[in-house]
């Protein structure tokens, strides 16, 4: 996805290499490709390529990474909606998608 | 056990152009449970899938000469992203749609072959103690399964990696439309009604001539908001969508003025380009949520400024455009 960048620093995605055993997961599942398992430890290799879909997150065995935890994709109708539910108080209606 | 076609028949492609104009949308799903392409055998691999007919359609149209099973989990009616997003395709429900169509009895493996755009909601190190079937995350699109498959199921770098060509692009743009329909016929009414506001109170002549002006200036902003966008995508300036979108408006806005001045004077022809502006970003915007790259911090930041540039922008021409009749 390199014909593609969104905007940089954006992201909210933390790598814990303390915690991280080296398993590979987060390298085989993130779409963007942006872990590397180097000597047993995964690093981030392109940080601003992340769009927070959480794949890294919800299959790494010890919890090192943590991506913005908020529901909902990268989708404007999504917040445009979740905005509007805050100011009349509703439920939120989702995005249709 | 019903056997699927791995051909897609008049009535699939009929469905297709359904779902993709959002005419039948909503209700494209097709029943949970287990499936099977050719004919497989107690070792034949398990692919699971989400039970959006589109989804399930593209996948077995990719199966010609395979034997496999398809074990169709619910995510009401969604794409495997989305619902991994949302949590419907999980780890809990591709356990209990194992459970349910007796996997146990039908494999001697224990291997679940799963698309990788389910990770965010499947955890394959969870789904061993949830239903005793280790999962392995798959290419992301159908069309590699079978190289997948065929290769002792590794996945390069490419099967691995999303993208958003020119092709995934187009096809998102009729549903685009379709959601704009409604909007759009409601926003057409009023501006129609407004136009006819003049220093003589009201006129119906003037409502129809000036409304089918920024009729026309709103039409050609939803084309090239919602149309020429998508296509354009990699060659738009800026990273933000509502700046991309406000380039495109800025284009509208020029052949507005070309066309329509100085047949429609100043104060008018000005309203209608900054609400031509205002019209494409708001586009370009909510094109966000079709892309395969924008993450929700980001949409939120860019949301912040772009929505008030649009709703300044959609005042300040609608004010203008009002305020046509009474100036030049």
């Amino acid at each position: 996805m390199k014909e593609f960048r969104y905007i940089d620093g954006a992201a909210i995605l933390k790598l814990d290499q303390a915690a991280c055993i080296g398993c590979g997961m987060c390298e085989i599942v993130c779409p963007h490709r942006i872990f590397r398992c180097v000597e047993n430890k995964a690093t981030i290799v392109d940080y601003d390529a992340c769009m927070e879909c959480g794949a890294c997150a919800r299959n790494c065995p010890t919890g090192a990474i943590f991506v913005n935890p908020d529901d909902g994709c990268g989708c404007a109708r999504y917040i445009l909606n979740s905005w509007l539910a805050k100011l009349t108080g509703k439920k939120t209606s989702g995005c249709g998608c | 056990m019903p056997q699927v076609d791995t051909i897609l028949n008049r009535s699939d492609h009929i469905g297709t152009i359904g779902a993709r104009t959002g005419i039948q949308r909503d209700k494209y799903t097709i029943t949970p449970g287990l499936y099977c392409v050719g004919w497989p055998t107690a070792d034949s691999p398990v692919l699971i899938t989400a039970n959006y007919k589109l989804t399930f359609d593209a996948l077995r149209h990719e199966l010609g000469g395979v034997d496999a099973w398809i074990l169709v989990v619910d995510t009401r009616g969604i794409n495997v992203w989305c619902a991994a997003g949302r949590g419907t395709f999980s780890t809990e429900e591709i356990a209990y749609q194992v459970q349910r169509a007796r996997l146990v009895d039908v494999v001697t493996h224990r291997e679940l072959i799963l698309p990788q755009c389910g990770a965010p909601g499947v955890s394959a190190l969870k789904l061993k103690t949830a239903c005793g079937f280790k999962g392995i995350f798959g290419p992301i699109r159908a069309t590699d399964i079978k190289a997948f498959l065929a290769s002792g199921k590794a996945a390069d770098e490419t099967m691995r990696s999303v993208t958003f060509n020119l092709k995934e692009r187009a096809v998102l743009i009729p549903l685009e439309l379709f959601l704009l329909l409604k909007p759009l016929v409601l926003t057409l009414a009023c501006l129609v009604l407004f136009s006819g506001f003049g220093p003589d109170l009201y006129s119906l002549d003037r409502a129809l001539q000036r409304g089918g002006n920024i009729a026309i200036v709103t039409i050609i902003s939803i084309f090239s908001g919602a149309v020429l966008l998508p296509l354009l995508l990699p060659w738009m300036p800026g990273r933000q969508f509502w700046v991309k979108g406000m380039f495109l408006g800025i284009w509208v806005g020029i052949f507005t003025v070309q066309h329509f001045f100085p047949s429609v004077g100043w104060t008018a022809v000005t309203g209608m380009a900054v609400w031509a502006m205002s019209v494409n970003s708001f586009l370009a915007m909510n094109f966000t949520g079709s892309t395969p790259y924008t993450s929700l911090s980001g949409v939120e930041m860019e949301m912040r400024k772009g929505l008030a540039v649009q709703i300044v922008s959609a005042l300040l021409g609608l004010s203008c455009w009002l305020a046509g009749p009474f100036f030049l």
